[in-house]
Formats: C-alpha cells, sequence, structure tokens
C-alpha cells in the first residue's frame, strides 16, 4: 500500500514566531493524510504547533553538478561576513 | 482506631455513587480492549506510517484505561488497581461492548470498528465532560481530545477506501456489514446504565445518537458505502457475555501477569 503512494516532505513550526524547518518525510496517499501521518510521525513528543507538507516532487533542487558555478565563487569572498566591526562590550546580544 | 477507620470508608462510600464502579469498567475495558487490539497491528500494518498512526491510537486508549481503571479500583475500595483489573479478571468480569473485541481482519475492517467506535467514544467522552463526578469528568475531558483525532483519521480512511479502487470499496462495504450489528450495543441503556443516568453521572446515550448518526451519514455517503438495514442488535458484552474472540485476546493480554503474578519491571 505504502510502496505506491507519493512521498512528501514535512515541515514543522516547533513554537509560534519560528519558521518551519525540515523535518523528514512521509508517504501519503494525498494532502490531508500527509498531514495526519506527519502528526502521527513527527510531532507524538510536542515537537511542534504546525506542519506543512509537500509533494516531494514538487520540490525544484539545484544540480550538484553544478555546484561549482553555484557555490564556490563566495569562498573567496569572506569579507561577506560581518566579522570585521569591533563590538563595544556593553553589546550584549549580538 | 476502629472508630476513625469505619468512619472513613462511611466517607468513601458516601462519596461514590453505586454505579460508579460499574460505569468506569464499561469505559475503561472498552479502551482496554480495542487499544489491546490495535497493538497487534505492531509489525503488521499496510505501511509504516499507518503502523505508527494505529500504535498511537492503540496508547492513547490504553492511557485511557489506566486511569479509568485506577479510578474504578479506587471507587471499589478492594484494594484493586487499574493494573489487578486489566490483569486478574476472567471474560465474564468484563464489561466492554463487543464491538471493540472484533478481531483485526484486514485493515478496513480495523478502520470501520476504529471509525464506528471512536465517532460513538468521541461524543460520549464529549458529553462525559459535564458529569456530576468530576474526576470522571476531568479524565473524559483529556480523552475527548485524544478520540476526536482518531475519529477523524478513521473518518478520512473511511472515506477513501470506500470512495478508493473497486477491491477497497468492496472491503470497506464488507467491513461495515460485518460490524455495525455490534453498534447497536453503543447505545443500550440496562439498569446499572439506568441509575448512572439518572444520577446525572453519564449522559443518556440516546441524546449522543444525532450526533453519531450525522456523522455516520456524512462520512459514509462521501465514502459511497451503505449501512445494512438490521431488525437487533448483538448485545451482551455489559454484562460479560462476549463473543468467542475475548478468550484469546485476554489470554495474550494477560498471559504475563497470569504465569508471572505481580512481576513488575
Amino acid at each position: 500500500m505504502g510502496g505506491t503512494w507519493p512521498l512528501w516532505e514535512v515541515f514543522i513550526r516547533a513554537r509560534g514566531g519560528l519558521s518551519h524547518r525540515h523535518v523528514g518525510s512521509v508517504h501519503a496517499p494525498d494532502g490531508e493524510l500527509a498531514i495526519r501521518h506527519a502528526r502521527d510521525t513527527y510531532t507524538r513528543r510536542l515537537e511542534g504547533v504546525s506542519i506543512w507538507a509537500m509533494r516531494s516532487g514538487d520540490i525544484v533542487a539545484s544540480d550538484p553538478a553544478a555546484s561549482g558555478p553555484l557555490f564556490e565563487p563566495a569562498e573567496t569572498k569572506i569579507y561577506r561576513h560581518p566579522t570585521f566591526y569591533d563590538i563595544p562590550d556593553v553589546v550584549k546580544h549580538i | 482506631m476502629a472508630q476513625l477507620v469505619s468512619a472513613g470508608r462511611h466517607d468513601a462510600e458516601a462519596r461514590w455513587h453505586p454505579a460508579l464502579f460499574e460505569y468506569l469498567l464499561r469505559l475503561g475495558d472498552d479502551s482496554l480492549i480495542l487499544g489491546q487490539r490495535l497493538t497487534e497491528w505492531c509489525g503488521h500494518a499496510p505501511a509504516l506510517e499507518i503502523e505508527l498512526s494505529l500504535a498511537n491510537i492503540g496508547l492513547d486508549l490504553i492511557g485511557q484505561a489506566t486511569l479509568l481503571l485506577n479510578l474504578a479500583g479506587e471507587v471499589e475500595g478492594k484494594d484493586r488497581d487499574g493494573d489487578r483489573l486489566a490483569f486478574h479478571r476472567d471474560a465474564l468480569a468484563f464489561r466492554n461492548c463487543l464491538m471493540v473485541e472484533q478481531p483485526n481482519g484486514d485493515f478496513a475492517r480495523t478502520i470501520a470498528r476504529q471509525f464506528l467506535f471512536s465517532t460513538y467514544q468521541h461524543a460520549a467522552l464529549d458529553a462525559l465532560s459535564c458529569s456530576t463526578e468530576p474526576r470522571l469528568s476531568e479524565i473524559a475531558a483529556k480523552g475527548a481530545k485524544e478520540v476526536s483525532y482518531h475519529a477523524d483519521l478513521a473518518a478520512e480512511w473511511v472515506i477513501r477506501l470506500g470512495d478508493g479502487t473497486e477491491e477497497s470499496h468492496r472491503r470497506a462495504q464488507d467491513a461495515l456489514d460485518a460490524l455495525w450489528p455490534y453498534a447497536g450495543e453503543l447505545f443500550e441503556v440496562d439498569a446499572p446504565m439506568r441509575a448512572a443516568i439518572e444520577a446525572g453521572l453519564v449522559p443518556d446515550p440516546e441524546s449522543l445518537r444525532a450526533t453519531f448518526d450525522a456523522t455516520m451519514t456524512e462520512a459514509l455517503a462521501e465514502a459511497t458505502l451503505t449501512l445494512p438495514k438490521l431488525g437487533s442488535f448483538q448485545t451482551g458484552g455489559r454484562a460479560g457475555r462476549h463473543t468467542e474472540h475475548m478468550g484469546f485476546l485476554l489470554a495474550q493480554l494477560q498471559y504475563m501477569q497470569r504465569t508471572y503474578p505481580n512481576a513488575a519491571w
């Protein structure tokens, strides 16, 4: 039964104010049951307050073969990390 | 000292309504036996996700049974706790309805049983949260939230099986035909039940009918399934007259405690 069902990616919002985070995937015949399967699989220990499910097939992914042009140019641009500023001691939360 | 003890006992007797013990057994045994049935799916469900769903429902039910049977033991006042009541009674002393002891069968049969029972149980627990017995209404309020999900999940599956393939439709209809004869007992009112209703302890099952019927009609129409027309229903579980399946179920449920009494870990 489960073998012929599509795969759904599951995203859980742990608390109000946080964003949904990917936690795993479930098989389900449709979206409504994907939510229920996700509830039964991933929120048994109070992990979340909201669930998103989307068809794994609907995700557009980057091509691993293109990782050179996509990601390597950033390697030499360390100035994009804001690490060159002196933070005054009185500033605690940054 | 003797006087104090007897005064204490008198207080306890005055506190509990005489019909309460019997009614707690009915509720607790319903949850315990169906919970036990659902655990039989562990390792056998048609998909991993369904296995988790069924086990979660089973665990919810066994949790309810623990609360209800512990309270039953307390009300009875004969030094029996929930475990004692679950593991050391024979079939004749069990008060669950016949529906919950019916075998799992195929997935459609398990889902139909869950749909019928959870729909009834949700209405019953919802109404019980107004019971005049606060300990009972607290347990009912907690259970109602769990069972609301059970009923919802079962209805979703009934719709998908009924309105699915030709084979799933046939299996779902077979399941309903086989289990519907046990639905009447859920609404039965016998003498102990009448006493509990009149004390405001429990709702009159007749008042749950409208909700139950409405859910049946709506879900079954969407599922393209029909309820069989019946002249009479199977009954007897509330009086301890169970179907032939009950002994086998209890043998598995009680084996450890019967073989090694009071074993703990």
